[in-house]
């Protein structure tokens, strides 16, 4: 069971529901406030979705000045794993700790919908049950989704394979390449615009995000294999 | 010590796409403003900062708008100082 910390800005509005999903994978998850300076032990942070701070100014400009950044700045630059989730994956650009941001999307439209994604890279913590080209149904709900970068950047994003996931069919806010999901060079840092905590259930019409939740229990078994062969001759068997 | 009249202009940066301004550009059309093209909409901010000097109130200013006032990544920014004094 892995300590999960769902991180609660003043205006994020998906904390609960995420906290719900990680339980749901059997995750000993719980809430942190963006004021505490310690992460209480947790394996994996999560930054859910909503609107820290009004998205005044920017959306995630100032949830990354929260005092609790610096401890997930910590985390993630000592290898663990930090999801961040629409609102979340905004602050993680505003953070640094993911290149690019997102921008206004291209039609101005708040969008809320559900939209169609293929899973490209499944070794990250939050995605390591997924198959390569696997399509999913999630839904978005966003101003500001368009993921806007460098060509550097992007040439490197596609290049070692760190868009996680694409939008297919359409690009609903004209994020470049389609992006949806991206992450870290170390691979430990992810995000999405794309609510996965909202596709847990077929209750919810769907299930198609539940196994983001499911990865962070089982991502140590498979996520860290390159690690645990460098370390030995034996294959390790997942 | 002296508070210097600062102002901030953010726009976003040319090679970004920006929807407002075409959205804007659009409406403007609409009402018959026949010629307007190259319509970006940014955003203005106007501050006080304390500084001994204006280029170090100059300084300052521009150190705010790199690590919270603009997004370096999709916007680009310059800053005036007003007037000095008062």
């Amino acid at each position: 069971m892995r300590r999960v910390a769902i991180v609660v800005f003043p205006g994020s509005n998906c904390d609960a529901d995420t906290l719900v999903a990680a339980r749901a994978a059997g995750s000993d998850a719980y809430y942190v406030w963006h004021r505490a300076t310690d992460l209480q032990g947790a394996d994996i942070v999560v930054l859910p979705g909503g609107f820290s701070y009004g998205d005044y100014l920017r959306a995630g400009a100032i949830a990354r000045f929260s005092p609790v950044m610096s401890a997930v700045v910590r985390h993630a630059q000592a290898g663990g794993p930090v999801l961040g989730i629409c609102n979340g994956f905004q602050t993680l650009c505003e953070a640094g700790l993911l290149p690019g941001g997102l921008a206004r999307n291209a039609r101005l439209k708040f969008l809320s919908r559900p939209v169609r994604v293929q899973v490209e890279a499944i070794d990250t913590p939050f995605t390591c049950l997924y198959e390569r080209g696997e399509t999913l149904e999630v839904p978005i709900a966003h101003g500001e989704g368009r993921y806007v970068a460098d060509a550097a950047v992007l040439d490197d994003l596609e290049a070692n394979g760190r868009v996680v996931w694409r939008y297919i069919d359409d690009n609903p806010n004209g994020s470049s390449q389609r992006i949806a999901g991206i992450c870290n060079t170390e691979r430990n840092v992810v995000g999405i615009m794309p609510h996965p905590e909202r596709r847990n259930s077929s209750v919810l019409g769907g299930s198609d995000g539940a196994r983001v939740f499911l990865s962070m229990e089982a991502c140590n078994a498979t996520q860290f294999a390159d690690r645990v062969r460098a370390g030995g001759d034996d294959e390790l068997r997942v | 010590m002296t508070a210097y009249h600062v102002e901030i202009r953010v726009m976003p940066r040319g090679a970004v796409l920006d929807p407002q301004g075409q959205a804007v550009e659009h409406a403007l059309h609409a009402l018959g403003f026949a010629g307007v093209s190259k319509v970006r909409v940014g955003k203005h901010m106007v501050l006080d900062v304390e500084a001994p000097s204006r280029d170090e109130a100059i300084a300052r200013a521009r150190a705010m708008c790199d690590r919270l006032l603009a997004n370096p990544v999709m916007e680009d920014f310059d800053v005036a100082v007003k007037n000095g004094g008062g």
